[in-house]
C-alpha cells in the first residue's frame, strides 16, 4: 500500500480575540492517497476553510495559532518548517484554490501579469517562455482565446472564466496536492457543473490528490471518493462517499441529508436542521452536537464521543452511531 | 462582490461597507466598547472642561483672577502665583482671558459641526438615495466648491464682505467646507439603500423620505459621528488660522487666534504669551480629535477613501 | 467632464466678487478715494458697465491669457505672481518631499510592525502632529529650532536652502502625519486582502507581494491623499509664509488682504482653485490608470 500523500493528525487551531478564545479546529486528522479526492463537507464555521489555511501556514497569525497537531508531507512536516522551507512548498507541492476568484485575483493586474509572475519567479523562465507557457495553461484549463484573455483585468471575467485561470495557476507548478476551498460556491450552478468536471479532469491526469471543501453535498458526493463530515472544529464522520450517502452513521450527517428536499415527495414545510449551530466562545459540553440532537442522551450531554470506526473504512463520533437513520 | 468605484471622490463607499459588513453594530455594544477605552473618557472629560470654562468661565477663576482686572503698569508679567499665565500687553490677566477664549472657540465649532452635519445630512441623502439629476447637480456644486481651499476661500469672503463675529466666521468655513462631509453622506446613502430591508420597506410603499429616516441613515450615523468629531476640531483650527491672518475675528473679541496674533509681535522677549492661547487651542482640538478616534475604534469605521 | 467643475469654480469664486456688498470698485479698492480717470480705466478694463454674463466671458478670456486682472496701482497680478511663485514653489516642493518620504515610510513601517511599540509610537505621534494646528507647529518649531537652539534661520530668505527647512516642516510634518495614519491604515486592510493571501498561497516571495501586490493596491488612497495635500498646501503656504516672513504668494496673499487689495486677492484665490481643478484631474486619471476598475468617464 503506498503511503499517503498527505497525513494530517490531530490539527488544532484557536482563535483569540478579545471577546475569548475560539477553537475553529478541533483535532482533525485524515489520510489523503495520491489521486484520491476526500471531500470535507460541513457548514461555515465547522472549521473547514481553516484547518486547510492552517496547513497552508497562511492563516492571519494572530489571532490564529496553531496549536497541536501534525500535517506530514511526504516526509515534511509542514506545521513546524521554517517559513522559507514552506514558501518552496507552496504552489509546488501543496495548492490552494479559492471561493471567489474574483476577491481571490489581484485586481490591479492583467491576467497575464499574474501567471507570468508565478511562473518566473517559481520556475526561473524568461518572461517570453513565461508568456507562452501562460497561454498554454490557460488552454488546458478549457479558456477560450486564452492569447486575449491575458490582457484582461480580473473584474473583466466571468466567474467562471476567472475561477479556471486560478486553477490555472494552482496547478501550474504540479502540486501534489490541491486544496479546494469551496472552489465553486460563487459560481452559477451552469458554471459549477464545469469546473468540476475540470477538477476531475486534472486529478485523473495528473494524479493529484484533492481536498475537496463544501458545504454542498452533491458536490461532495458527485467528485470524491471520500467523505469526511465536520462540525464545530471536528470530523464527525468519514468513509466512503456513496456509503454516507446511504447510509449515514451520525445524527449530523442525517440531518443533512434530511434537510434536502427530495423532488418526488411532497413536504409541508422546509425540513431543517433545529436549534443553531454552536457558539464557538461557549461551545456546549459534552457532544458539540447534542443540543440539536434527536439521539441525545445523557451521557451525549458530558461526554464528547470520539471518532472510532464503527465500520472498516467508516469512523463515526458519536454513541449512537448504530441507531442513526437516513 | 467586486468594488465598482467610478471616481477617487466617492470612495468613501468602503466605509459604508464596513458599517454594512457588520450585522447592525449594537449601540450597547458600541457603549461598552466607548467605556473601556481610556481616549474617549480622556476627551469626554476635557471636552467637559472646555464646555465649563465657555458657559460658567467664572467657576475657574479665584477671587484675585479677573477678566477686567487690567492694569497697564502691570503689563507683560510672566506667569506667578498672582498671574498664573502672566499679563498680557495691556496688563491683563492672561489665564482668565485665555479662559474666556474657549466660548468663541466652542461657538465657532459646535456651529460649524452642527451645521456642516445637517447639510451633509440632507443634501447627501438626497443625492445619494434618489440619484439622477438631483445627485448630478449636487454633486457637482460640491466638485465646484471643493475646487476652492477653504482656507483661501473664507480669506476671500471675508476680505470682501468685512470681518464678522464668531458666527459669521462660522458660517464661511461651512460655506466652504461643506463638501466633504456631504460626499461622505452619499456614499454611504448608496452603500444603504441596496440593503434587503430598504427595498422591503420600499415594496411596501414607504415614501423615500422615510426610508431614509428610519433605516438608511441610522445604520451609516457612523461615519458621520466620526467625522463631525474632526470636523469640529479642523473648525476651530480654521478659526484661529483665520482671526490669526486677520480676516477674523476682530478686538475687542477674545479669540485665541487674535491672543496668537498679539503674540507674534512679541514672540522673542515673552514666548509665553504664544504659548497660553497655542497650548489651549492645541488640546481643545485634540480633544475632539481624540473623541473622534474612540468612537471610529468604538463603531469600526474606516475613512478610507477607496478600496 | 472637468470643464464645467472648472467654469463652475471660476464663477463661484467671481461671482463672489460680484455680489459683495455695495460698489464692487470701491470695495475692491478698500474703500480708498480714486480719481475718475482711475474708475473710468477700471471700468472699461473689466466691462463693468456690462451684464453680468459678458462680464463673466470676458474675465474666462483674460483668464485663458493669462491675466488675473491688475491693482488699482496699475500693477498685473500675473505679475505678481510670477515674481513670488518661485518661493512658494520651492516651499512646496520642500514640504511634499518630506510628506512623501516621511508618510511612507511611517505608514510602511507601522503596518509591518503593527501591534508593537512602534506601531503604536507612531500613531500616538502622529495624532499628536495632526492635532497642532498648522499655525501653533510653525511658532513651536520656529522657536525650539530657531530661537532657543538657533540652529536654523527664524525668517526671511537670506540664508538660502536652509531658509525653507522649517517652513517645510511645518507643512511637511503634517502632511506626513496624516498620509502616514491613511496610508497605514489603507496598508494593513490591503495585507489582509485575499487576494495577498492567494498570492502568498502561490508560494511568492514576501519582498514581492508586499512590494508589488500590497503596494499596487494601496496607491490609489495614497495619491488621493497628495492630490488634497495640495489644497492645503496653498491655505498652509499662507499660514507658513506669513509666520516665517516668506515673500511668497501666500504673504503676498495676506498683504493683499491688509491693504484691501481686493484684485490681487481675488487673482490668488481664483489661481489657487484653478491649479486645484487641473490637480483633482491629473489624480482622477492616475487613479484610473492604477486601478483598472475606476473608470475615468
Amino acid at each position: 500500500m503506498p503511503e499517503p500523500v498527505l497525513l494530517v493528525d490531530g490539527l488544532q487551531v484557536e482563535f483569540r480575540t478579545e471577546d475569548g478564545t475560539v477553537k475553529a479546529v478541533d483535532g482533525v486528522s485524515y489520510a489523503l492517497d495520491r489521486g484520491e479526492v476526500l471531500a470535507i463537507l460541513g457548514e461555515s464555521g465547522s472549521g473547514k476553510t481553516v484547518h486547510a489555511r492552517a496547513i497552508m501556514r497562511i492563516l492571519d497569525s494572530p489571532p490564529a495559532f496553531i496549536t497541536g497537531g501534525t500535517a506530514r508531507l511526504g516526509d515534511l512536516e509542514l506545521l513546524s518548517i521554517d517559513e522559507a522551507d514552506m514558501r518552496v512548498i507552496r504552489g509546488a507541492r501543496v495548492a490552494m484554490l479559492f471561493q471567489d476568484p474574483h476577491t481571490a485575483l489581484d485586481p490591479v493586474f492583467t491576467v497575464g501579469d499574474q501567471m507570468v509572475e508565478l511562473l518566473r519567479a517559481r520556475r526561473d523562465l524568461s518572461t517570453r517562455e513565461a508568456r507562452v507557457e501562460a497561454i498554454d495553461l490557460l488552454e488546458r484549463v478549457g479558456i477560450p482565446s486564452a492569447r486575449s484573455r491575458m490582457r484582461a483585468y480580473p473584474h473583466q471575467l466571468s466567474g467562471g472564466i476567472a475561477q479556471r485561470v486560478m486553477v490555472a495557476m494552482a496547478v501550474a507548478l504540479g502540486p501534489d496536492v490541491l486544496l479546494a476551498d469551496e472552489p465553486t460556491s460563487s459560481l452559477d450552478v451552469t458554471v459549477q457543473a464545469q469546473v468540476l468536471e475540470l477538477l476531475a479532469a486534472l486529478v485523473a491526469e495528473t494524479q493529484m490528490a484533492m481536498v475537496l471543501i463544501t458545504h454542498n453535498l452533491a458536490v461532495a458526493v458527485g467528485l470524491a471518493r471520500r467523505i469526511a463530515v465536520m462540525y464545530a472544529g471536528r470530523i464527525v464522520e468519514i468513509g466512503p462517499a456513496r456509503d454516507i450517502y446511504t447510509n449515514p452513521k451520525h445524527p449530523y450527517t442525517a440531518a443533512l441529508l434530511r434537510s434536502i428536499p427530495d423532488i418526488e415527495v411532497r413536504e409541508e414545510r422546509l425540513p431543517a436542521i433545529m436549534g443553531s449551530p454552536p457558539n464557538l466562545l461557549r461551545p456546549p459540553s459534552g457532544c458539540a452536537f447534542h443540543p440539536r440532537c434527536p439521539l441525545a442522551d445523557d451521557r451525549c450531554r458530558v461526554e464528547a464521543p470520539t471518532l472510532d470506526e464503527v465500520v472498516p473504512g467508516r469512523a463515526s463520533a458519536c454513541f449512537h452511531a448504530d441507531k442513526v437513520q437516513r | 462582490m467586486s468594488k465598482r468605484p467610478t471616481s477617487y471622490m466617492e470612495g468613501a463607499a468602503d466605509l459604508a461597507d464596513m458599517v454594512e459588513g457588520q450585522s447592525i453594530t449594537l449601540w450597547s455594544d458600541v457603549r461598552r466598547k466607548l467605556k473601556r477605552d481610556r481616549r474617549f473618557w480622556i476627551a469626554a472629560v476635557m471636552i467637559a472642561i472646555f464646555v465649563g470654562m465657555a458657559i460658567v468661565p467664572q467657576l475657574f477663576f479665584t477671587e484675585s483672577l479677573d477678566p477686567s482686572n487690567c492694569n497697564l503698569s502691570d503689563s507683560t508679567l510672566t506667569p506667578s502665583s498672582a498671574h498664573w499665565f502672566g499679563t498680557d500687553i495691556q496688563g491683563c490677566d492672561y489665564y482668565t482671558r485665555v479662559v474666556y477664549g474657549t466660548r468663541t472657540s466652542l461657538i465657532v465649532g459646535l456651529v460649524v459641526g452642527g451645521l456642516i452635519v445637517t447639510l451633509a445630512l440632507t443634501l447627501g441623502s438626497s443625492s445619494g438615495y434618489y440619484g439622477g439629476k438631483t445627485d448630478m447637480i449636487i454633486s457637482r456644486f460640491a466638485d465646484i466648491w471643493f475646487s476652492v481651499p477653504t482656507t483661501l476661500g473664507a480669506i476671500l469672503v471675508l476680505t470682501l464682505f468685512g470681518g464678522g463675529g464668531p458666527l459669521v466666521v462660522a458660517l464661511v468655513l461651512v460655506f466652504f467646507s461643506w463638501p466633504d462631509m456631504t460626499r461622505l453622506v452619499r456614499s454611504t446613502v448608496i452603500s444603504g439603500k441596496h440593503r434587503g430591508y430598504v427595498r422591503a420597506a420600499k415594496t411596501m410603499g414607504s415614501p423615500g423620505r422615510t426610508i431614509l429616516r428610519r433605516h438608511v441613515l441610522p445604520n451609516g450615523i457612523a461615519p458621520v459621528l466620526v467625522f463631525a468629531s474632526y470636523t469640529v476640531g479642523g473648525a476651530v483650527a480654521g478659526e484661529a488660522t483665520l482671526t490669526f491672518l486677520g480676516v477674523g475675528l476682530q478686538l475687542p473679541s477674545i479669540s485665541w487666534g487674535l491672543q496668537i496674533a498679539i503674540a507674534q509681535t512679541r514672540f522673542t522677549s515673552d514666548p509665553y504669551l504664544l504659548f497660553f492661547p497655542s497650548l489651549f487651542l492645541s488640546l481643545f482640538i485634540g480633544a475632539f480629535v481624540l473623541l473622534g478616534e474612540s468612537l471610529r475604534d468604538a463603531l469600526d469605521v474606516k475613512l478610507i477613501q477607496d478600496a | 467632464m472637468v470643464v464645467p467643475v472648472l467654469l463652475g469654480t471660476i464663477l463661484l469664486v467671481f461671482g463672489m466678487v460680484f455680489l459683495a456688498p455695495g460698489d464692487p470698485i470701491a470695495r475692491l479698492a478698500g474703500n480708498k478715494p480714486l480719481s475718475p480717470s482711475t474708475v473710468a480705466a477700471i471700468k472699461a478694463r473689466y466691462h463693468l458697465d456690462q451684464p453680468f454674463l459678458i462680464q463673466f466671458w470676458e474675465y474666462i478670456k483674460a483668464l485663458s491669457h493669462g491675466d488675473f486682472g491688475a491693482t488699482f496701482t496699475g500693477r498685473d497680478v500675473s505679475e505678481i505672481i510670477k515674481e513670488r511663485f518661485p518661493v512658494t514653489l520651492k516651499l512646496a516642493l520642500g514640504a511634499f518631499s518630506i510628506d512623501v518620504v516621511l508618510g511612507l515610510t511611517l505608514s510602511i513601517v507601522a503596518a509591518v510592525k503593527r501591534r508593537t511599540w512602534i506601531d503604536s509610537t507612531i500613531l500616538a505621534g502622529t495624532l499628536v502632529m495632526i492635532t497642532i494646528p498648522t499655525l501653533v507647529l510653525g511658532f513651536v518649531l520656529q522657536y525650539v529650532f530657531g530661537i532657543k537652539l538657533g540652529w536654523l534661520p527664524v525668517a526671511g530668505i537670506q540664508a538660502g536652502w536652509q531658509s525653507y527647512v522649517l517652513p517645510a516642516l511645518t507643512l511637511g510634518l503634517i502632511y506626513a502625519a496624516s498620509l502616514g495614519r491613511l496610508g497605514r491604515s489603507d496598508i494593513l486592510d490591503n495585507l489582509s486582502g485575499e487576494h495577498i493571501r492567494a498570492a502568498t498561497a502561490r508560494g511568492l516571495p514576501r519582498r514581492r507581494v508586499l512590494g508589488h501586490h500590497v503596494l499596487k493596491n494601496s496607491l490609489v488612497p495614497i495619491v488621493t491623499i497628495f492630490g488634497l495635500d495640495l489644497a492645503y498646501l496653498m491655505g498652509g503656504a499662507v499660514i507658513v509664509e506669513s509666520i516665517f516672513n516668506l515673500p511668497g504668494l501666500g504673504q503676498s496673499l495676506i498683504v493683499g488682504v491688509r491693504t484691501s487689495n481686493g484684485p490681487l486677492v481675488v487673482g490668488l484665490v481664483m489661481l489657487s482653485a484653478i491649479i486645484f481643478v487641473f490637480t483633482t484631474l491629473i489624480v482622477d486619471l492616475l487613479c484610473a490608470r492604477i486601478d483598472p476598475r475606476i473608470s475615468y468617464e
